[in-house]
């Protein structure tokens, strides 16, 4: 999978780096860093929570051939 | 709750729609109701009061699931209908379209309205911020250049609501009632930073006085304030709070005094839930039961209710969690500010305008409150549900 997000609409709130911190971090200003683009299978499902978690729905995980 | 084969969900806004996005990610494969009393839904309430209303994005940038998202969902969306009756026993929404819907499970997500001064008001030019339509009609007044704007209510929505129509060039006066504002929400050491930065900014927040009235016949002229001052405006916005909508659940049996009561999974009658700003959900291990007004709590609960309904039980208290911004400062709390806290600041660093403020009651930490600190929030809200677990 191939993380993609919206960092302009990204309102700071750490959702995803709390449910998936392998993936998600956080800049000084809180907005998203991802840190792992393609992370691996096993984390799909902390991906799913923190897509699930985020008050903006800004985090999509797309097919990687996409 | 097992072999639910149908949902009905009253709501179209955060909850709701956050309900029937964790059903079909969790793979339901049943019918989806979702009665939605706005004709235009999937915009997201929290920019309202920013970006939408300072003009810097188009509507259609506040969404609350993309597009595609939305579109996958293998839901019916009744756009500008709306609930009037619930049979808790039957399950069945009766709807002012004249249909019934009946479903396994019914999730209330009717969310709340604006409280509104009593009295008479004049009809022109009092505005409340709830909707989009609400933003874009206040957006349209402050376009006015030099339009002088009188806030009545100082909590969160008044304030950041204040700071954008001061961006934008309006005279902005902040009426609150209480005599030391968002104190017990924020504590006071962000508390009076908070009204001290929106000072600096311009806007003036009367504290400690009330409002007599409204003056102005056809159109709003001035705020007659209880302390015989009276302020001259162009526009007012009343922003005092807001009620949960629940008429239309009178005499269905829920207890509907604050909102709709539930437990702390959401459960309000066998296969009825409510979710979002109109639950009152009972506090796991409390004898007591809370409504949230708070972006987050809509998501949160409406995937709670999404698990109950597919029979999940993971049993969780997520950490209380909301921000707010103003003048391109955002301010986090995370957990809770109990009365009678001691607050410590944890973190002071004027040069780069941050903040942390740490809570604590009787020696346990209960809540942190950042200032343009999100990271160090992250970092002590996962302590915060560490320590909880």
């Amino acid at each position: 999978m191939k993380i993609v997000v919206d960092r302009e609409r990204c309102v700071a709130g750490g959702e995803c780096v709390l449910a998936c911190g392998e993936v998600f971090a956080q800049d000084d200003d809180g907005i998203v860093v991802v840190v792992d683009e393609h992370p691996p299978e096993e984390l799909r499902e902390a991906v799913e929570e923190a897509i699930e978690a985020c008050p903006a729905a800004i985090i999509e995980a797309v097919d990687d051939a996409a | 709750m097992k072999d639910v084969a149908s949902v009905v969900i009253v709501g179209g806004a955060a909850a709701g729609l956050a309900t029937a996005d964790a059903l079909h990610r969790r793979g339901f494969a049943g019918t989806v109701d979702v009665v939605s009393d706005e004709r235009v839904h999937n915009y997201d309430r929290p920019p309202l009061s920013k970006q939408v209303l300072a003009g810097e994005w188009a509507p259609e940038r506040a969404t609350l699931l993309p597009p595609r998202r939305l579109a996958e969902l293998p839901a019916r969306i009744h756009a500008g209908v709306r609930a009037t009756a619930l049979d808790v026993e039957a399950r069945a929404v009766t709807t002012d379209d004249g249909r019934t819907l009946r479903g396994d499970a019914v999730v209330i997500a009717t969310g709340v309205r604006p409280r509104l001064l009593p009295g008479r008001a004049p009809a022109a030019g009092v505005h409340v911020l709830r909707t989009l339509h609400d933003a874009l009609a206040l957006r349209e007044r402050l376009a006015t250049p030099g339009l002088r704007l009188v806030v009545i209510g100082g909590g969160f929505l008044g304030l950041e609501t204040a700071a954008t129509a001061r961006a934008l060039g309006a005279a902005v006066t902040v009426v609150e009632a209480a005599p030391r504002p968002l104190v017990g929400r924020l504590g006071a050491v962000v508390a009076e930073r908070l009204l001290a930065l929106h000072a600096e900014r311009g806007v003036d927040v009367r504290a400690g006085v009330g409002v007599a009235e409204l003056v102005g016949d056809a159109r709003v002229t001035a705020v007659a304030l209880t302390d015989g001052t009276t302020l001259p405006a162009d526009a007012v916005l009343v922003a005092i709070g807001s009620q949960p909508n629940v008429e239309w659940l009178a005499g269905s049996g829920l207890s509907i005094a604050d909102g709709v009561l539930c437990d702390e999974r959401c459960v309000a009658a066998p296969g009825v839930y409510a979710a979002g700003d109109v639950a009152c959900r009972r506090q796991v291990g409390r004898d007591r039961a809370v409504r949230v007004e708070h972006r987050r709590n809509a998501s949160e609960q409406a995937r709670a209710v999404a698990e109950h309904i597919l029979g999940e039980r993971r049993s969780s208290t997520p950490v209380p969690f909301f921000w707010t911004d103003h003048h391109k400062v955002k301010v986090q709390l995370a957990g809770t500010v109990p009365a009678g806290a001691v607050e410590e600041v944890v973190e002071d660093d004027p040069a780069r305008g941050r903040l942390v403020v740490a809570f604590a009651l009787d020696g346990v930490r209960t809540g942190v409150v950042g200032w343009n600190a999100p990271d160090r929030v992250t970092e002590l809200r996962r302590d915060l549900a560490a320590a909880a677990t």
